[in-house]
């Protein structure tokens, strides 16, 4: 009776995992796995004028021969075409200055909540959610009415008498910084106040105590300690803003360089799939390195905001 | 209070301040008579009312809300089930591989998947004839791919803090795992439920880049609609849908706050 059960026990238990695991591995697997080989697999055909508009890699020439046709010419337009070149460049360099920004606005945002009172706390937490499940598109859209030329931003300086003629900053590299940020602060602010809540302040008290300056007890225990926190809203702003598409083509204007833009006009505008394949290619190869370096971070330090 | 803390909060409001007054002048300028956007000449509701007459808009809000909700309920499901495999079933082969196949999602630019599902169902359609066109399927299986690793977020840390000594005595008592799963702990987690439900549902609802691509002709989603309307330049009747958005975003959002508010069963001994 009770090894009947036992195996009765096992059995369900392997069921459980079959289909716990197995069920989302499969649908991630298929949707999101296999279209990258896809992808990759396009990125070496050739352009051309069907439905859908690539050629095949392979196909049977007489004899039962299996004729493969790697194209490399997608991958040596990208790197030596000087436009892509200075896209990829600026793209990470937009991202950095984002990533940076968002940590110094959002630490101590996320410090304040951290250290406010339990009660406070649920309310201001909710109002860190709230813009971050609003609509990302209506969000940058507000942007367009306050930085164009005649609008809220100009309107006010103007009458405060700070200026004469608008500043142009719709349709620069500036409008980029302040959309993106904008955007993706609560994405800093998330992990760091998950990660500050957990942190012991006992060791502060500690540090004062043995005679630390509030300033160097930050330096030497919060900010370690809150390293994990930092990675994972880092990582959760960076890699995203690389490939950002909306934000440079509603705020930066048609002149910005930024790369998911380009592989949206490769794509939509000239029809070239092969060419924005890729181009999705050469972005991922770059994103790879900071994904994996915060995956393995987050495992060395023990961190599980993600 | 003491100095340090009073700056402190000030920056918070600040911050604060920089995150709010942008959606709220856009809700004050929904209610201008003027079709210019950034100058007040009076109080009116006539937007709304034009936004009601708009046909297409109106067409392209349903689908996504049939999208959304289609999404949300799938999400949720897989979601869980991979909130379970993480939480529950330990250390098994392949987690890495499964935890890298979860994260990835939240941070891929939305460029590349986009173009990867794309390119995915152009390819099995060649080859297997499903789907046969793109539309409202594709659109779905795209949003639940990225949906599902949101919710797995949200129900894995309300499982993983989960008091387990009411599963453990249904089980001495001799419950199946089935049994306990669905008569104790689904209750238990039920609120995290919610939330990546309602999560799942805005994101679906909102996401115009991913659409775009795995869209066909003749399915337009309302971010798309707003998207080409936005190209054209600001419009008062894009600050009335927009503020009809953020009401319900909010009601959403406060609600799952709640939910997801530590009642003292739920949680500790």
């Amino acid at each position: 009776m009770k090894a009947l059960l036992e195996s009765l026990r096992r059995r369900d238990r392997h069921l459980s995992r079959v289909i716990n695991i197995g069920t989302p591995y499969l649908w991630l697997g298929l949707f999101f796995l296999l279209p990258f080989a896809i992808v990759l697999h396009i990125s070496l055909a050739e352009t051309a004028l069907a439905q859908p508009p690539y050629t095949s890699l392979w196909e049977w020439a007489d004899e039962g021969v299996l004729q493969v046709r790697l194209n490399l010419q997608n991958f040596i337009t990208v790197f030596n075409d000087e436009l892509y070149l200075a896209a990829f460049l600026n793209s990470l360099w937009v991202a950095l200055v984002c990533t940076v920004l968002c940590l110094l606005i959002g630490y101590p945002m996320a410090y304040a909540i951290a250290t406010s009172p339990e009660r406070q706390r649920v309310i201001l937490l909710m109002l860190i959610i709230l813009p971050f499940w609003t609509s990302f598109l209506i969000r940058v859209y507000a942007w367009i009415g306050i930085l164009k030329p005649n609008g809220l931003l100009n309107n006010l300086l103007i009458w405060l008498g700070a200026i004469d003629t608008p500043l142009t900053i719709l349709h620069t590299q500036t409008a980029i910084y302040i959309g993106v940020v904008y955007s993706y602060l609560p994405f800093m602010i998330l992990p760091l106040y998950a990660n500050l809540t957990r942190l012991d302040f006992s060791l502060l008290e500690a540090a004062a105590d043995l005679g630390c300056r509030p300033f160097k007890a930050f330096l030497k225990v919060t900010l370690p300690l809150s390293l994990p926190g930092i990675v994972a809203g880092s990582m959760l702003v960076f890699i995203p803003v690389v490939g950002e598409f909306v934000i440079p083509d509603l705020l930066g204007g048609p002149g910005s360089l930024m790369i998911g833009k380009m592989l949206w006009t490769e794509f939509f505008g000239n029809k070239d799939w092969p060419l924005a394949a890729a181009l999705a290619i050469c972005l991922l190869g770059l994103l790879v390195v900071p994904f994996v370096l915060m995956q393995r971070l987050e495992r060395r330090i023990g961190g599980d905001e993600l | 209070m003491n100095q340090g803390r009073v700056k402190l909060y000030t920056f918070l409001g600040l911050g604060f301040a920089f995150l709010y007054i942008p959606v709220l002048l856009l809700i004050v300028y929904s209610f201008n008579e003027s079709r210019l956007v950034t100058v007040w000449s009076g109080f009116s509701t006539k937007w709304y009312v034009e936004l009601m007459q708009d046909r297409q808009l109106l067409d392209a809000a349903w689908l996504s809300v049939r999208i959304a909700a289609t999404n949300a309920c799938f999400a949720v499901v897989l979601g869980t089930l991979a909130a379970n495999a993480l939480v529950r079933h330990g250390n098994f082969r392949g987690r890495a591989g499964f935890q890298l196949l979860l994260t990835a999602p939240l941070v891929m630019p939305e460029v590349i998947t986009g173009l990867s599902l794309l390119l995915l169902f152009v390819t099995m359609e060649q080859t297997i004839g499903w789907p046969d066109g793109r539309g409202f399927t594709t659109i779905t299986i795209a949003h639940i791919t990225f949906s599902t690793a949101y919710v797995a977020v949200v129900v894995r840390s309300r499982l993983s803090q989960m008091d387990r000594s009411l599963e453990e005595a249904a089980m001495d008592l001799g419950a199946r795992p089935l049994r306990v799963y669905m008569s104790i702990t689904l209750p238990l987690i039920a609120p995290a439920l919610l939330s990546g439900w309602l999560l799942a549902f805005t994101l679906s609802l909102d996401d115009l880049v991913i659409s775009t691509f795995v869209a066909g002709p003749g399915s337009t989603t309302l971010p798309m609609v707003v998207y080409s309307s936005v190209r054209m330049g600001v419009s008062p009747k894009i600050n009335a849908l927009a503020s009809i958005v953020v009401l319900i975003v909010s009601l959403a959002v406060i609600i799952a706050a709640f939910s997801l508010r530590e009642r003292p069963a739920a949680k500790r001994h």
